[in-house]
């Protein structure tokens, strides 16, 4: 068997080796059995088309990049509206000593309201940011796929370390849940409670 | 519920810092210092004398949980209350502060009645 090969098309030829050596005396099962492995090559040939067609080196080459790129962007530009939505609170707000009681009090209070709503930028900061990890997945994945039909020099999909430096808190780290999985702070201080 | 109290507020998004500060302030509390991670807050911590500390969980490179770990071990720091505001919401990492010695938790979202409770809380356990 040549050497040198990648390992798909080593086993491409083996098959027409074993092939070859049965021809002109197969019994009833094997010629079942010869005619399934040349479907099965004809549908490793279709997918290797298929994936070619694809062009999955664009995906890292581009897509991917320009995806994260834009999600940053997202990032930046919530991160500035939000810092000026800030701003013009802290301006109504420096003008409440200036106003009567009751219209302080409603100019505060909807202050409060708009700081409280402005953490929306923080949650979606940290959502975006597992969308990028994941995009960033997906890239090692595709270099990895690149890489093993040899259309693009790519390299190898990182090793996973062999024992874990993280600390627990690094671990537990994992960001905003969706709200189906996410406790609610009724639900967190009932469980701090259980421990008192 | 002693308003002069030093607070060292903890958060790698600058904008979250800039609304808990407004917030603080809403309930009184002028002192306040920010920190952007769990090393600079320790420092900070180490360098001054502060009666609480808010923080956040997920920052790099040191988390909320290991500021928290870090406060208890130290013999000066470990009486310090210390409330985190965070995402994270799962049971377990609720379980995971709580043996770490957190004296409460706020999830995020939050509002601002949920911030002056537990802040009434543990500074009247303090």
């Amino acid at each position: 068997m040549p050497d040198g090969l990648p390992d798909h098309e080593r086993i491409e030829e083996a098959v027409r080796a074993v092939l070859s050596s049965l021809a002109g005396a197969l019994t009833s099962t094997e010629a079942v059995l010869l005619g399934e492995l040349e479907a099965l090559g004809r549908e490793v040939a279709r997918a290797k088309s298929e994936i070619a067609a694809l062009r999955v080196d664009d995906i890292n080459a581009s897509h991917i990049p320009a995806a994260t790129d834009e999600l940053d962007a997202v990032v930046e530009h919530t991160a500035n509206a939000t810092n000026e939505i800030l701003d013009a609170c802290e301006k109504l707000e420096a003008l409440t000593p200036r106003l009567s009681g009751e219209a302080a009090e409603v100019v505060a209070g909807a202050v409060t309201r708009i700081y409280e709503a402005c953490s929306f930028q923080d949650i979606t900061g940290q959502r975006i940011g597992k969308v990028v990890a994941a995009l960033k997945a997906i890239e090692r994945r595709v270099a990895a796929v690149t890489a093993s039909f040899a259309w693009a020099e790519a390299a190898p999909e990182p090793r996973e370390a062999a024992t874990d430096l993280r600390t627990e808190g690094e671990k537990l780290a994992n960001g905003p849940q969706l709200p189906a999985a996410a406790s609610s702070q009724a639900e967190i201080d009932r469980l701090l409670a259980s421990f008192e | 519920m002693d308003k002069s109290t030093n607070v060292l507020i903890v958060d790698d998004y600058k904008t979250m810092l800039r609304i808990i500060r407004n917030l603080l302030k809403q309930l009184e509390f002028d002192n306040v210092e920010e920190a952007t991670d769990g090393q600079e807050a320790l420092a900070k911590l180490r360098a001054g004398q502060f009666g609480l500390v808010i923080s956040d969980w997920n920052m790099q490179p040191m988390t909320g949980l290991d500021l928290l770990k870090e406060v208890r071990a130290d013999a000066r720091l470990r009486d310090t209350p210390f409330i985190m505001i965070t995402a994270e919401s799962k049971t377990e990492n609720v379980i995971a502060a709580k043996q770490a010695g957190v004296s409460n938790y706020i999830v995020k979202p939050f509002n601002a009645e949920t911030l002056r409770e537990k802040i009434a809380k543990v500074l009247t356990h303090a």
